[in-house]
């Protein structure tokens, strides 16, 4: 949610049960107002919120004028002071797959993991039990990552295309009717486009190049995507399966 | 003559052309006299005169699109002014009729005006701006004026296209004298001077359009027609529209009937936002029907409704809820509901979310002997199964009986008690109806921790899951709130208190106490206590042994009992042990940290609501097992809440259980089991086994006999 209709978008989405305390509240106002000062993005929007055992994480996420750039991501846990993660890479998310559990709520928490690891030693070959550490920072930042490449969501016409390249928000996107916003077509992925190149032509000719530059959410498998009517009507929560 | 000189400086000053007939008309009233030479004269003369009305009318002209009411309007009706009254030329009339007319008007403005002629071509126009802009309306009015008019019209008309052909570059100058003599029109081109006299061919051309604007049966004059179907053309420009005059005429003729709206009409969309509004209105309303005093009193002083608006403002403090306004609706739902039926006590139990729709369950207990009709249908099925396999065995060639015996299904508590304590009320949104759920049985209990499945929104919708579970959705969302209440409500230590029973036994004897009360000595315990150990919480609903029932149930003694009642079908005893440990649980009110960990991970957090103002917190406790499950307690007040989708958590992902092995058909047994055929070498060594083998028996019996013979000697 962005950082300047905070309240608003949090009343909205109270559906599902979770929201934030007053108190996490008017902090989070504040300290993001201070972040998007100190780092200079054009946006910081709040991620949300990863439950932990001890504790919670807040994350905030940081857009640049380009918003497909690679956003940076940052995190708290008292929705004053935020921390800069390191950018997600594939390895960390293939370390952190063999991780399980819930997340300990401190970041320095570091989980051990035992593999079996053949370990050559002059000509013979062990195999030993190598106790892997991984930190639960580098945990969050895949979590992180992964959890945006699946439902990260932006509504078509939001977002255009400049003829340079750089990505904007449509500043006269006015929101969906309520028709279009019943099917899965108005929605894309907010991330790098895999799929647009495997379309074939005939669709190519139908997008719009400024506007349909994403991947859309039709052809998500499994069609978990499911739209959740909303007492308004207006709003849509998407639930992902 | 001045008038002649004005009518040159008209002409070339003149931007458009002729704007309504009216303009015509009054030109042409007041040029009746002076035929011929007066036909360009009098124009000029009319417009002198129409020049007064001319400079008021710039003032209107901007307004009005089409026609412009004339001010000056009084008098009689047509007649004909004298010629000297003929002043300016037609286009100051054009100019009053105010379409784009801002030369024209100025032109018209330094004529000199003659004030009698003004009159009656006021009235002229005001009779034509009357009419309005279209020119059906003042081809109506036209035909009611005297027939002079009309040849004064087509004289004038004749002027006009010179005049507007000159300086026109409109088409709807065009289009206007199109409108205003289609038939003329040809005339007046053919013609290169009007002729001065209303002569045979004028006349004829005013018998022609008076004949053409007859109307109808059906109201409607050729003219008209004519005429709209020329502006159609000239608007839309279709091609080749000769080809496609029929339908043009034809949709012409149709437009007649539609409202002169646009196009695309707004359908009153019935968007279910509106419904649910529909419906959620009745919510507000239902306190204003019954407007006695005493009820109001009665309402405050017994209610069993909860006060969900205060346990929101504490679990909104944890960052828990469902926004104010949903909270409200639901409060008032509650409210609907608490009227409608006899109930004791009431709770918001919490929100399940479903695939399509969510639930908002409900916590209720009825009051004393006000036991609302269940539906029986567990019973009805089991008579159904007992009368099949009756059925069954009436056959006179009795089939085989397979050995598979199911177990016998455990009987449900009964209501009030153990899983059926509460019963549970659902809704889709706070507005609709409340439905009521059956109650659990121990074997949906058992079956849905076997299973998970998300909740579509609709309670008819069939489970399909293996093991198949009995029973559709409102069945297995009934089992699954009875695990949860039984796995994450709890209280703080103290507040509840058993129930002391002075001498009773109970029937089950180790099942543990079930039934408990508020502890009136109750003093609250310090929510920094709260949070910081675990043990000053405990549970206060019945755990669910692993059979799907808070008190144990013997299923040995209850076979038997099938078994002396059933006609022996079953020669063989059950293969069951015949004796099955008895399963317990913990007993009521334990505290919670006794709760087993799931792979070291604690089964609760405790947290306090805010760290900055630690006096006035309140301490929230969060399930790991159940995520979703929350409850919270500021030292008196406590209350759960479930908000979420209904499932345990797992670490791993759920995988399906396998199915069983295949079952064995039938144990082998010596008389059924195949064996080849003896091949015919194997025959007849069998044979000759056998002969060699009577063969020696009966030497053998020889042998005996001899023997015995010797004996004897």
């Amino acid at each position: 949610m962005d950082a300047e209709s905070l309240l608003l978008s949090l009343e909205l989405a109270s559906g599902s049960g979770l929201g934030l305390s007053p108190d996490r509240r008017a902090s989070l106002l504040t300290s993001l107002l201070l972040v998007k000062r100190d780092y200079r993005y054009s946006r910081v929007l709040f991620w949300g919120r990863i439950l932990g055992l001890v504790a919670d994480y807040y994350i905030a996420q940081g857009l640049s004028e380009d918003h497909l750039a690679p956003r940076k991501t940052l995190y708290s846990l008292n929705c004053m002071e935020w921390s800069l993660l390191p950018p997600a890479t594939e390895e960390m998310v293939v370390q952190t797959a063999v991780v399980k559990g819930r997340f300990m709520g401190d970041p320095s928490h570091e989980y051990e993991h035992t593999e079996p690891q053949k370990v050559k030693e002059g000509d013979k070959v062990f195999e030993e039990e190598v106790v892997v550490r991984i930190k639960e920072e580098t945990r969050l930042v895949s979590i992180i990552d992964q959890i945006d490449k699946a439902v990260s969501i932006v509504p078509r016409g939001a977002l255009f295309k400049t003829p340079f390249g750089p990505i904007h928000v449509n500043r006269t996107f006015e929101g969906l009717s309520l028709s279009e916003a019943k099917k899965l077509s108005s929605y894309f992925h907010f991330r790098e486009p895999v799929e647009l190149k495997n379309k074939t032509l005939l669709e190519k000719a139908d997008l719009d190049p400024s506007l349909d530059f994403l991947d859309s959410l039709e052809h998500d498998i499994p069609k978990g995507v499911r739209p959740q009517n909303r007492r308004y009507g207006l709003t849509r929560q998407w639930h992902s399966g | 003559m001045e008038d002649l000189t004005a009518l040159k400086q008209e002409k070339e000053t003149q931007d458009s052309g002729e704007e309504d007939r009216p303009w015509e008309e009054m030109t042409i009233v007041s040029s009746q006299d002076p035929k011929p030479e007066l036909s360009e004269p009098p124009e000029s003369e009319q417009g002198l005169e129409t020049g007064p009305q001319a400079r008021s009318s710039p003032a209107r002209s901007p307004q009005s699109g089409g026609s412009t009411p004339l001010g000056d309007p009084a008098g009689p009706g047509v007649s004909s002014p004298p010629p000297p009254t003929q002043g300016p030329p037609s286009s100051p009339p054009l100019a009053l009729s105010g379409q784009d007319l801002a030369a024209p008007h100025q032109s018209h403005e330094t004529t000199s005006v003659i004030p009698e002629a003004g009159t009656p071509h006021s009235d002229h126009l005001k009779q034509s701006s009357d009419k309005g802009e279209s020119f059906p309306h003042q081809t109506y009015q036209s035909k009611e004026n005297d027939f002079q008019q009309f040849q004064q019209t087509s004289g004038h008309l004749y002027e006009r296209r010179d005049v507007s052909s000159k300086n026109s570059k409109q088409k709807e100058l065009r289009f206007d004298i199109f409108q205003e003599g289609d038939s003329n029109s040809n005339f007046d081109l053919d013609e290169a001077e009007p002729d001065p006299a209303p002569s045979v061919l004028e006349i004829a051309i005013q018998n022609a359009k008076a004949y053409l604007q007859t109307s109808s049966q059906s109201g409607l004059s050729l003219y008209d027609h004519l005429s709209n179907m020329l502006t159609k053309i000239l608007d839309e420009h279709p091609k080749n529209a000769v080809d496609i005059i029929e339908n043009i005429s034809r949709d012409v003729k149709m437009a007649h009937f539609s409202k002169k709206l646009d196009t695309l009409q707004n359908e009153n969309e019935m968007l279910p936002t509106y419904e649910i509004a529909e419906k959620q209105k009745a919510l507000f309303l239902q306190g204003t029907l019954e407007g006695a005093d005493q009820d109001l009193e009665d309402e405050i002083v017994e209610t069993s409704l909860p006060n969900v608006m205060e346990s929101a403002f504490y679990f909104e403090q944890a960052g828990v809820g469902l926004g104010t306004d949903e909270t409200y609706r639901i409060f008032l739902a509650l409210k609907q509901l608490t009227d409608t039926h006899p109930i004791q006590r009431c709770r918001f139990w919490g929100k399940i979310l479903g695939l399509e729709m969510n639930y908002i369950v409900a916590e209720v207990e009825f009051r004393e002997g006000e036991d609302e009709e269940e539906v029986e249908e567990e019973d009805v099925t089991e008579e159904r199964d007992d009368g099949e396999s009756e059925g069954e065995e009436d056959d006179e060639d009795e089939l085989p009986r397979s050995l598979y015996k199911a177990s016998q299904a455990l009987p449900k508590e009964e209501s009030r008690t153990g899983a059926n304590k509460y019963f549970y009320f659902v809704c889709n949104e706070p507005g609709s109806p409340w439905v009521r759920l059956p109650s659990v049985t121990p074997a949906q209990i058992v079956t849905a921790r076997k299973i998970k499945k998300f909740f579509t929104g609709r309670l008819d919708a069939p489970i399909a899951s293996y093991p198949p579970f009995p029973g559709n959705e409102s069945n297995y969302l009934r089992a699954q709130i009875a695990r949860i209440s039984a796995g994450t409500h709890v209280s703080p230590l103290g507040f509840y208190q058993f129930v002391e029973e002075e001498g009773e036994e109970e029937e089950e004897v180790e099942g543990g106490q079930d039934s408990f009360e508020e502890n009136p000595d109750f003093e609250g315990i310090q929510v920094i206590d709260l949070v910081e150990s675990l043990s000053n919480w405990v549970h206060h609903v019945q755990h669910i042994l692993p059979q799907g029932r808070c008190n144990w149930f013997n299923p040995i003694q209850k076979s038997e009992e099938e078994e002396d009642e059933e006609e022996e079908e079953e020669e063989e005893k059950e293969e069951e042990p015949d004796y099955t440990e008895q399963e317990v649980g913990p007993p009521l009110l334990t505290p919670i940290s006794e709760d087993l960990e799931i792979q070291n991970i604690p089964p609760w957090t405790t947290q306090l609501t805010s760290n900055l103002v630690p006096q006035y917190a309140t301490a929230v406790l969060r399930s790991n097992l159940w995520p979703g499950a929350y409850a919270f307690c500021n030292g008196k007040k406590f209350e759960n809440l479930y908000i979420g989708w209904g499932h345990k958590y797992s670490p791993d992902s759920y995988t399906p259980p396998v199915p069983p092995p295949v079952c064995q058909e039938y144990p082998g047994r010596p008389e059924i089991t195949e064996v080849d055929d003896p091949s015919v070498e194997e025959e007849r060594a069998f044979q000759a086994a056998q002969e060699a083998a009577a063969l020696q028996a009966q030497e053998s019996e020889e042998t005996d006999e001899d023997e015995d013979d010797d004996v004897d000697d």
